[in-house]
């Protein structure tokens, strides 16, 4: 029997105002009952609009079909037939705007929660599950991944699945990538991305930690001394942009990548941690991405008043729904259409405030899309102790500097077939937020899949 | 886990270790950094590569023990595991072409410095170089840079080493006789690195320096050692470490390096303390 209700199961969260003190994560997942209460929403449509809206294709339908029945192993041998993060996934894919936005109850009340679905099957495999882990039998075919993010996991999964010699290059000391320096931990548990990486080692997947391609060892030299027949570039969008104004260098300014990295990666909210952190009081976080409310809710979490300035609407916010919902309930101010123009000091070089233009939205253009623009004279001022600045960031050139024959966009991406991950340089393979520029974990994670795919084939033929 | 092969106290505040990493050690050269981690729970902090051996795959580094984290890579005995060390990262330093050059160094920057020396002497280069600490206690180096050096000038603020005097003193001393350098190369504290730019800026000579920022994974992801070369942004971990001292926003970066100093020095004074409570309960 179908459930009619038009409303989403509420996940159980922490309360917001307990939340905000802490970093122990936020949503605390569906019970059983929730999950196939939830999961009686799906009203399994014959054209599976829902799977169209997946970038890896999970047969949605068919895994909420054994939720409802219980059945949440099965659930979960059908998500990771197309997914292999899905306890990631689960938690941080924008589904509002991917699966839950086609599907059907959508139109009249909340789309099934199948975010929160994939979640729970995810966590109750994690917890439950006895299956042990059985490494395949080598094919003797060896092949490097650089980079342990989305993508970079994926496509080591999925090779070392098929009996490939996988070795996972990872430039920092711990493997994860954006997963880890960059999540938090109360949106995303360290401990699930961990397990993740368990897994792959316990299929024979080696991740060698603290080397760097393209300083320690170039791509060509992986290829020509190491014996590895195919390369994987999984290297992310890791360099900050800044947004180039006066004052932007004083010190209190941080990058969202060092504001998360010091939080996420070295801990630095810790009492007893060597990492320093600067704990401004009144905090201003510039951009309206999951970053910027990764850094928005880490500066509260520390203690600080929080506001978050973007240059457009609400409607605009990039961010994922939920983060942005998490937020405002814990106490984060959202300022809308205003554009910092200079970063104020003291003579000690500290930030004191931060001067802004306030824009208001032109007339739709050509796309429909209404531009912010300024009004102008309209400037304030807002006193703030602590900038962080989330307003994206680019493909590190390392290896495109250090690679001959491989070929990059102008703005720094590596050319890649979307298909195939195929770069201009043989043997050479790329996917994820180096390819596209800074996406989402399930883009990423295709895209790993799909160039270790390609990459079978052509090994596998040799 | 790396293994600290050799450790040698060169004076009473600066200690250099010989550490196995051989990923490292085949590609580094002169002028590139490496970053560590002395404990699981510990900070990354880089620190400018001394000297390597491609053959028995070693790195050689010198610090001097200013943090909490140097302070606790002190306490760690040959033989004794680092957790994590990371690199070559940054660009070498270019010597290419280079005929005749004064290499200033300034305090522990002298270690760094010295690899500078040595790479140019080796390729044929006529090198003067120019080196200061505070008082004779603190010289590190100095029949290295004996031997690198076609002139080598001690500096020392009390005399007891050398003359008495800046490195700037010594330097302008040098180019008035009618010395002239294809390239000066400073390395050492902000402020001598400052003063040695405003000096050869007056006389018109190119000059490098070698900056060592705050910073965290040392690949261009966090941005913290930004700093300001020719009025754009740059990343010293990405961008240099080295740069066109006539370019550099030294007041910027002088700033800068003072981010953390409240915080510093209260995890130093509880680093020496835990550090000595170890003692007492191991003796």
């Amino acid at each position: 029997m179908a459930n009619m209700s038009l409303k989403k199961n509420e996940m159980p969260t922490q309360p917001a105002d307990v939340r905000n003190t802490n970093f122990s994560e936020v949503a605390l997942g569906y019970t059983p009952e929730q999950a196939i209460d939830e999961a009686k929403r799906c009203l399994n449509c014959k054209n599976k609009p829902c799977v169209g809206g997946c970038p890896v294709k999970i047969k949605i339908p068919e895994f909420i079909a054994e939720v409802a029945k219980g059945n949440f192993e099965e659930a979960y041998k059908i998500i990771t037939e197309d997914s292999s993060l899905p306890a990631v996934c689960g938690r941080v894919c924008p589904q509002e705007s991917q699966c839950e936005s086609k599907c059907i109850r959508g139109i009249k009340g909340e789309p099934v929660a199948i975010g929160r679905l994939e979640r729970f099957v995810a966590d109750y495999h994690n917890a439950n599950s006895k299956e042990e882990i059985v490494r395949p039998q080598s094919n003797g075919h060896k092949v490097a991944v650089v980079g342990s993010g989305p993508s970079g996991l994926a496509c080591a999964g999925f090779l070392a699945k098929k009996g490939y010699e996988v070795t996972v290059f990872e430039a920092l000391h711990v493997a994860g990538g954006v997963l880890v320096y960059g999540i938090p931990e109360f949106r995303l548990p360290k401990a699930i991305v961990q397990k993740e990486i368990d897994t792959l080692k316990a299929l024979g997947v080696k991740v060698e930690t603290n080397v760097v391609i393209g300083r320690s060892y170039t791509v060509d030299e992986l290829m020509a001394d190491n014996g590895f027949e195919a390369v994987f570039i999984g290297s992310g969008a890791g360099l900050p942009k800044f947004m180039n104004i006066p004052g932007e260098n004083s010190n209190g300014v941080y990058s969202a990548n060092e504001f998360l990295t010091r939080i996420n990666l070295m801990k630095a909210y810790e009492d007893d941690a060597i990492t320093p952190i600067y704990r401004g009081k009144s905090v201003v976080v510039l951009g309206g991405g999951n970053v910027a409310m990764d850094a928005a809710r880490s500066a509260k979490r520390l203690g600080a008043d929080v506001k978050i300035l973007y240059r457009r609407t609400e409607k605009e916010l990039p961010a994922r729904l939920e983060e942005v919902h998490h937020a405002k309930e814990e106490g984060i101010e959202f300022n809308f259409l205003i554009s910092p123009i200079e970063v104020l000091a003291d003579d000690k070089g500290w930030v004191e405030s931060i001067n802004c233009q306030l824009m208001e939205l032109s007339e739709p253009d050509e796309s429909g899309r209404a531009k912010p623009v300024p009004i102008e004279g309209a400037i304030k001022n807002i006193k703030t102790d602590c900038v962080i600045v989330a307003i994206g960031t680019s493909p590190n050139p390392l290896i495109k500097s250090t690679t001959e024959g491989l070929d990059t966009q102008k703005w720094g991406g590596i050319i890649a077939d979307e298909n195939t991950g195929k770069t201009s340089k043989d043997g050479v393979y790329a996917g994820g937020d180096a390819v596209t520029g800074a996406a989402t974990v399930i883009l990423a994670m295709g895209a790993g899949k799909n160039a270790a795919e390609e990459i079978d084939r052509v090994l596998s033929a040799k | 886990m790396y293994k600290i092969v050799k450790k040698e106290k060169l004076n009473p505040t600066v200690t250099l270790m010989e550490i196995e990493a051989p990923v490292v050690a085949r590609k580094a050269e002169a002028g590139q950094f490496i970053i560590l981690r002395v404990c699981s729970s510990g900070e990354r902090i880089p620190l400018t590569i001394a000297d390597y051996d491609r053959v028995k795959g070693t790195v050689t580094i010198i610090f001097q023990v200013v943090g909490a984290t140097t302070m606790l890579l002190n306490d760690l005995e040959e033989g004794e595991y680092i957790c994590d060390f990371v690199g070559p990262l940054g660009r070498a330093t270019e010597t290419e072409g280079l005929k005749k050059v004064a290499v200033i160094g300034g305090g522990v920057g002298s270690a760094i410095a010295y690899p500078v020396a040595k790479k140019l002497s080796e390729q044929g280069c006529e090198v003067h170089s120019i080196v200061g600490f505070r008082n004779k206690d603190l010289v590190i180096l100095e029949e290295q840079f004996e031997k690198v050096s076609t002139k080598f000038v001690k500096m020392s603020d009390d005399g007891s080493w050398g003359e008495q005097g800046l490195v700037t003193n010594a330097l302008e001393k040098l180019i008035l006789d009618g010395e002239k350098y294809d390239r000066v190369i400073a390395i050492g504290p902000l402020v001598m690195m400052k003063f040695v730019c405003m000096l050869t800026k007056k006389y018109e000579v190119p000059t490098v320096v070698s900056m060592n920022p705050i910073m965290i994974d040392g690949t261009g992801m966090c941005g913290g050692c930004r700093l300001t070369v020719d009025g754009k942004t740059l990343f010293a971990c990405v961008d240099g470490p080295e740069f066109d001292g006539h370019k550099v926003d030294f007041d910027q970066a002088i700033k800068r390096s003072r981010f953390y100093s409240d915080f510093e020095a209260h995890k130093r004074e509880e680093t020496c303390n835990l550090l000595k409570m170890g003692e007492k309960n191991n003796g």
